[in-house]
């Protein structure tokens, strides 16, 4: 039964990075919105279950929070800035998808050769997720840089904040519960000032594309 | 215990009232009553932790020790003079209808909110809820970032927020690689991640765990300390956000970060034992200060070039506590102050200059010298005080940078001096025409607020010609303890 439950961990991290690779190749924005949810249920789920496997109640508390913000609250939030801002139906034109993937698989191989000899350190039964966490952190860092429009980079930026929480919970079995609370209080704050900064660029351009924003540089 | 209290409590009283009544032509009283305040509460502090030692309190979450006690005044002064200045600064903005009651009341909360943050990182005595107060006081500063709502200003935000975002999720990612390394060495639990529990034991800290660790908290702290080439971010949001907040961001929020960097080295060099931090830092710091001082002379806008100045200096800095030993530390500490102190003047000083002549572009600004002496003379004090003439403080602790990079780093000294050189010529030239030079521009209709310049500057002055020998015992103590 433990080693069973010990497996399903790596299973449900092997859906965080599946997902992390479709977020970067899906077009539509409304599904992308989806494959976030998926997500950060996947997230709840490996917590819930390292939770269970260590006997670390504070893990069940972080779960709960995972659940209430990254599958409930903040896709509400996305859908409803996606229907005001009449996105929802978009679909984004993305260059060489190809090369892009490559480009992630590259990314998985130096996460995990980053990670490998830490793992091997930690005294965590999820150890060796951490080269996971690494490397769906930096997937989510370069679908930040490869799209252009204002709501597939929050979810990257949201996607980079779920490899993270399971860095943490899958090296360390949970950081101490008062900072959880900050960071996934910092994260709340930080999607709503994002959502109130869509409003004010579409507002000022007529459009939620990056693009318009690189106008300050040097001459 | 008490004064602590009141150094955090205050700005955040201060914030949460001023979210209600911001709008009020009161505010803006009220706003440098509660920075008072909290610069009484932090002085009081201050007395306390020199007459009777470090504090460590509240379960042993807050501390005050020698390093981050002189932070703490120096944020609650410059927090106190630039709220002096943001008085009639924004009398104006509201004038000339950049701001409506709506933005003055997001202003002023902000700003209090902006400031509590900045001194829960500083007194913090756990790395994680560091981590927490650092990304809040940038998630209090971005919409102040982008208040006038124009077309650069929100691009300014946008690429403030998402640039800082993701520089300070590398820092989460190298605080949870400590916890790691803390759970293996003193065990998990909320007191994993207090930073004295740490420093006790950093020699038993996994060298490994912790040589990447602080790999990504350097890349990530150093994104809001703006070394290259993470800076991006810092020019844009000093040039298109209001004066007053370019003035604390330069001058305050630098000054944090680079803080949060520092307390990582202590632990990463007591793990490593291999000077890896502090050759990291010396790589970061000197890139930083050569390229920030050849992107100055390109610039046209003067809060921009005065941005890639704080560049330079950050990195001035960086480079001097990455060569460590008692004098480098000592002379960054001092740079952090007088940085801070006349960055900001000049801040106050370009403020009232853009007022006047209604745009921030330096061609349009010419002869502030005829229309308004004393801001003329501010300006041009402020940046022979930054370009490191004597004798104002800046060309002490430069001095000293230089004297010790000569002895233990021969080969950069003249990168050093080549990047002071151009960062001089570039400044000088531009800063020359613009408070001498004819002019047809017309006084403000509210008298500028000249009092902080010239306290800002005048404490620079006094700095680098006498260090009363309690400042000079503190920061020997605070250098000392970041390896001296």
């Amino acid at each position: 039964m433990q080693s069973l439950l010990a497996q399903s961990i790596n299973l449900f991290a092997v859906a965080l990075l599946v997902l992390a690779f479709a977020m970067i190749a899906q077009r539509r924005i409304l599904t992308l919105i989806h494959l976030f949810t998926l997500q950060g249920a996947s997230l709840v789920a490996a917590t819930l279950v390292v939770a269970y496997v260590t006997g670390q109640h504070h893990l069940y508390w972080s779960a709960a929070i995972t659940f209430v913000l990254k599958v409930v609250l903040i896709p509400i939030l996305l859908h409803r800035v996606i229907d005001r801002l009449n996105v929802r139906w978009d679909v984004e034109t993305l260059f060489n998808i190809p090369t892009t993937m490559l480009i992630g698989i590259v990314l998985v191989i130096v996460a995990f050769n980053v990670a490998a000899p830490i793992a091997s350190l930690s005294a965590s039964l999820a150890a060796g997720t951490l080269g996971i966490a690494l490397a769906c952190v930096l997937l989510s860092f370069l679908m930040m840089i490869v799209r252009a429009k204002a709501v597939p980079q929050v979810i990257g930026f949201l996607s980079m904040e779920n490899g993270l929480f399971f860095a943490a919970t899958a090296a360390t079995s949970g950081m101490p519960m008062i900072v959880e609370l900050g960071i996934a209080f910092d994260v709340l704050v930080g999607i709503l000032i994002l959502g109130v900064f869509m409003f004010q660029i579409r507002e000022q351009f007529d459009s939620l594309d990056i693009r318009h924003l690189e106008k300050l540089k040097e001459d | 215990m008490e004064a602590l209290a009141l150094v955090l409590a205050i700005p955040l009283l201060g914030g949460l009232l001023l979210a209600l009544w911001g709008e009020r032509e009161v505010a803006q009283d009220l706003n440098a009553a509660v920075s008072f305040a909290t610069l009484a509460a932090a002085a009081w502090l201050t007395v306390l932790v020199i007459r009777d030692g470090p504090l460590l309190v509240w379960g042993e979450w807050f501390f005050v020790d020698p390093l981050n006690v002189f932070l703490v005044t120096l944020t609650a002064f410059v927090g106190f003079t630039t709220s002096l200045f943001s008085r009639p600064y924004m009398r104006v903005e509201r004038d000339h209808g950049k701001m409506t009651p709506g933005r003055m009341r997001l202003y002023h909360s902000m700003y209090q909110l902006f400031n509590a943050m900045m001194l829960v990182a500083l007194t913090t005595n756990n790395l994680g809820i560091l981590w927490v107060a650092m990304e809040a006081a940038t998630l209090a500063t971005v919409l102040l970032v982008s208040v006038y709502r124009t077309a650069a200003s929100l691009e300014a935000a946008w690429k403030y927020f998402i640039l800082c975002g993701v520089g300070i999720a590398q820092a989460l990612f190298g605080t949870i690689l400590l916890y790691l390394a803390a759970e293996r060495a003193i065990g998990g639990g909320d007191n994993a991640l207090l930073w004295t529990h740490l420093a006790d034991a950093k020699h038993l800290l996994d060298p490994g765990i912790l040589s990447l660790a602080f790999v990504f908290l350097l890349l990530g702290y150093g994104t809001k300390v703006g070394l290259v080439p993470v800076h991006n971010w810092l020019p844009d949001a000093h040039a298109e956000g209001p004066t007053p907040i370019s003035a604390v961001l330069s001058g305050l929020l630098l000054n944090v970060a680079l803080y949060a960097v520092l307390r990582c080295k202590v632990l990463a060099d007591g793990a490593l034992q291999d000077g890896l931090p502090g050759r990291m830092m010396i790589g970061f710091g000197l890139i930083t200060v050569v390229t920030a001082a050849f992107f100055l002379s390109r610039q046209r806008d003067v809060k921009r070039m005065f941005a890639y100045s704080s560049i330079e200096h950050m990195g001035l800095m960086t480079f001097a506590f990455g060569l460590g030993g008692p004098i480098a530390n000592f002379a960054g500490l001092l740079h952090m102050t007088v940085h801070a102190l006349v960055k900001s003047a000049i801040f106050f000083a370009v403020g009232h200059a853009v007022q006047k002549a209604g745009s921030q572009v330096m061609e349009d600004i010419r002869g502030l010298i005829k229309v308004n002496p004393t801001v003329g003379w501010g300006l041009m004090l402020g940046t022979l005080a930054i370009l490191g003439m004597p004798p104002f403080g800046v060309f002490a602790s430069e001095f000293l940078i230089l004297t010790t990079a000569m002895r233990e780093l021969p080969w950069a000294t003249p990168f050093l001096l080549v990047a002071l050189g151009v960062a001089f010529a570039a400044i000088f030239s531009r800063v020359q025409p613009m408070v001498f030079g004819e002019t047809s521009l017309r006084p403000l209709a509210h008298p500028p607020a000249l009092l902080p310049v010239f306290v800002h500057l005048g404490l620079a002055l006094m700095l680098g010609l006498y260090i009363p020998p309690w400042l000079n015992d503190w920061f020997t103590q605070a250098a000392h303890m970041i390896g001296g």
